[in-house]
């Protein structure tokens, strides 16, 4: 059946109709979006593990839920890289009916607790909404109601596991147990395929773990989705390199059949200029792994990490305000976002700059580090900033930042979290023989397989992309599963 | 988890541990080191690999207890488990026949420099080991040293045993007796310094392994960064080998002391 006629034949049970009907349009899209309760900011400020949204009571998500039209064509499901069926998990919300709609959640998505929280659904489903596209009304809150189902699931202590298929005793191997490879396995999990995911450090999760801190997205839950993975047999191997603890030759000779690399982009990018390897200038992944999977700022953590006092991040990505949050909560009583163009260009999510600002960060835009000095024992004590001035767009249509030639200032720090990207990781791409690298570092694969040029080698995430999101790595393991099982179906 | 079969004493605070870890021990070469971590809220902690044996499926690390966490680690005992071992992590040792080499290690340097000094061997050098420790009681592995060299110099700073003097000294009479082709280095960074500043003077390509501050050993956080040769480099992927001539060892000084 294709695609559509699935999605229509869902939509025309006897129940929707029945709950389409119950409520006139008009009346849904009159109601004003619900708001997420969250933590007072002056509180969470000094609450390193206190997650900052509260989430949706029943009464409000299933308020929220009768907001949504359930459209015959439901655009909101082209904006999101997994494909959700958003209007059947919500209507079964708007029912009552909510461990129903995590179901439906988990037909698609491997991690829904975390997407409901991480992903950027202003940029995706909810960009597409037809209250965004066609009314000019705030969207339809899928990413809450995303949340809601699957913490009620997780709660409820009545998690589901996806349905399988019979074993076929294929092995596959997968590098990497972030989003991406974590998508990728339980997709062929799914399909009945023997899947072994090798992760290289102690904990499972990748970034989920490592890099987006307790506040925005506990351990907890992303712990809990995993455990849907172990339950239906998903294997992981901790503490293994993939090209250094094991060879591609090694994966060969134990009979994988197949391997899906998503081992990231976690090399951290500096800018190279002097004074950056001073005492207390690092990077945001240095920082934000101390804290969040070493838990440096604990007590009994053997692992120690610098709280500073006057703190400067440069950058203002994602990760940039996890570190400026971060740092806020171990005390930063100054805690500034540098960035070289101004707040409209910001790649961070709205909401989090605005947590961020709610929770007394300071933001200086137009303004680039020149370089650092420290004092005599080689700590950082100030930076020289150049400040800069939007000039004409350039390739990628944003307007290039550009020096104004003598306005500097020298700005008291002494710590700097350097958070301007990152590359792909050469470790897993240089030790696989003949696989083919862009002059980035990036696997090239294929866009709609990712297969690589080596026939049973497929990769996603931000090992084919660079730094990117969540979402987008969790379609590549989607993608990349799909099209491995069926040249595997096809070879037989 | 991975099982500590056998455990030694070199010394008060220096201990040999044989760890179960029979994939690392198949996949290692000389110059190799792993990261271990002890306990739920442990610390992760680079260890140079000393050897290893595959059939047993074991790798055998030598820790000098100095801090917290390296007291941890040596506090275990046969029979007991350490949470996590990963590796073989950074890039092998160049090894092939340039002739003469010298392998200066330091106190519990010699530990790391032991796998070095037998490739070297084995590639077809003359090999002259120069081990230097504070006093006597600290010389460590010197009978396994001896193994693989053609001569083995032991300098110690009180004159316990051995020659008295410096690292440095035992090096320059070398160099003064015989042509050398290679100097490799492992050991406190101020002797690596020293070492390094010596060697220049006459002109021997030189090699040293650096031990710096080090979090997930993958390239992943850089807080290994270091200057060489003017550039920033991660030496948990880009070494932890460097030309030692090129190396900034006032900036890894001053790095090292980042938690004192």
């Amino acid at each position: 059946m294709e695609e559509q006629d699935k999605i229509k034949e869902r939509r025309n049970e006897a129940w929707r109709d029945e709950l389409r009907r119950s409520m006139k349009a008009k009346e849904r899209t009159d109601r004003p979006r619900v708001h997420m309760p969250e933590l007072d900011p002056e509180y969470r400020s000094h609450e390193l593990k206190k997650e900052v949204n509260l989430g949706l009571s029943d009464e409000q998500a299933v308020y929220e839920a009768a907001r949504c039209l359930d459209c015959p064509t439901p655009t909101c499901m082209s904006g999101c890289p997994v494909s959700i069926n958003i209007p059947t998990f919500i209507k079964n919300i708007e029912r009552g009916e909510f461990l129903e709609a995590a179901k439906v959640l988990k037909e698609t998505s491997a991690l829904p607790a975390v997407c409901g929280r991480v992903c950027p659904q202003e940029k995706q489903c909810e960009a597409q909404c037809i209250y965004t596209l066609k009314m000019k009304k705030e969207p339809v809150a899928i990413g809450y109601l995303e949340r809601f189902a699957a913490d009620y699931e997780r709660l409820s202590g009545n998690v589901s596991i996806p349905e399988l298929a019979p074993a076929n005793g294929i092995k596959i191997a997968v590098v990497g147990s972030g989003p991406a490879g974590l998508t990728f396995a339980v997709d062929m999990a799914k399909k009945g395929y023997d899947i072994t995911v090798f992760e290289a450090l102690h904990e499972i999760g990748g970034v989920l773990k490592y890099g987006i801190p307790e506040f925005r997205l506990p351990n907890e839950i992303v712990e809990t989705e995993i455990d849907v993975l172990r339950k239906m047999g998903v294997k992981f191997e901790k503490d293994c390199i993939v090209g250094k603890t094991i060879s591609q030759e090694d994966l060969h000779e134990e009979g994988f059949k197949g391997i899906f690399v998503a081992s990231g982009a976690g090399l951290p990018n500096f800018m190279n200029i002097p004074g950056e390897n001073l005492i207390g200038v690092m990077s945001c992944n240095e920082f934000l792994t101390r804290v969040n999977l070493m838990d440096a700022a604990s007590d009994d953590s053997d692992t120690p990490v610098q709280k500073g006092k006057k703190v400067a991040v440069i950058g203002a990505g994602n990760t940039a305000m996890d570190a400026v949050r971060t740092a806020r909560r171990l005390g930063a009583e100054k805690a500034i976002i540098v960035y070289r163009r101004s707040e409209e260009e910001m790649p961070a999510r709205i909401e989090e700059v605005k947590h961020a600002k709610e929770e007394g960060v300071d933001f200086l835009t137009l303004h680039n580090p020149l370089k650092y000095e420290g004092d005599e024992n080689g700590r950082v004590q100030r930076m020289l900033l150049q400040k800069m001035e939007l000039g004409e767009p350039d390739a990628s249509g944003r307007r290039k930042p550009v020096p104004i030639e003598g306005a500097t200032e020298w700005v008291d720090v002494d710590q700097v979290i350097v958070s301007v990207g990152v590359s792909p990781n050469p470790l897993i791409p240089s030790s696989f023989n003949g696989l083919q690298v862009s002059k980035w570092g990036t696997i090239i694969v294929n866009q709609d397989t990712m297969q690589s040029d080596l026939p049973e080698v497929y990769a996603g995430g931000d090992i084919v992309r660079g730094g990117a999101t969540v979402i987008l790595a969790m379609g590549d393991g989607r993608r990349a599963a799909a099209a491995m099982d069926k040249a595997l179906q096809e070879n037989k | 988890m991975n099982k500590i079969v056998d455990k030694e004493y070199f010394s008060a605070n220096v201990v040999k541990f044989e760890v179960e870890a029979p994939l690392i021990a198949k996949s290692r070469k000389a110059g190799h080191f792993v990261i271990v971590r002890v306990g739920q809220k442990g610390e992760r902690i680079p260890l140079t690999i000393a050897s290893s044996n595959i059939e047993k499926g074991t790798i055998t690390i030598v820790i000098q207890a100095v801090g917290a966490s390296s007291k941890k680690i040596c506090d275990l005992n046969i029979g007991d488990y350490i949470d996590d071992v990963v590796g073989p992590l950074g890039q092998a040792t160049h090894i092939e026949k340039y002739g003469t080499v010298i392998c200066a290690g330091g106190g519990v340097g010699v530990a790391p420099m032991l796998p070095i000094i037998e490739a070297m061997k084995k590639a077809g050098n003359r090999v002259i080991s120069v081990l230097a420790a504070r006093t006597k009681d600290l010389v460590i592995l010197e009978e396994q040293v001896a193994e693989y060299s053609d001569e083995v110099v032991v300098m110690t700073d009180d004159g316990s045993y051995g020659k008295q003097g410096l690292i440095t000294n035992g090096i320059e009479d070398v160099i003064n007796r015989e042509k050398v082709d290679l100097c490799v280095t492992i050991g406190p960074a101020i002797m690596m310094k020293f070492v390094s500043i010596l060697t220049k003077k006459y002109n021997i390509p030189t090699m040293a392994s650096l031990n710096t501050i080090m979090v997930d050993g993958t390239g992943m956080c850089g807080a290994c960064r270091i200057t060489v040769g003017g550039q920033t480099k991660f030496v948990c992927v880009d070494g932890p080998e460097f030309n030692a001539h090129e190396v900034d060892f006032d900036e890894m000084l001053m790095r090292l002391k980042a938690y004192n």
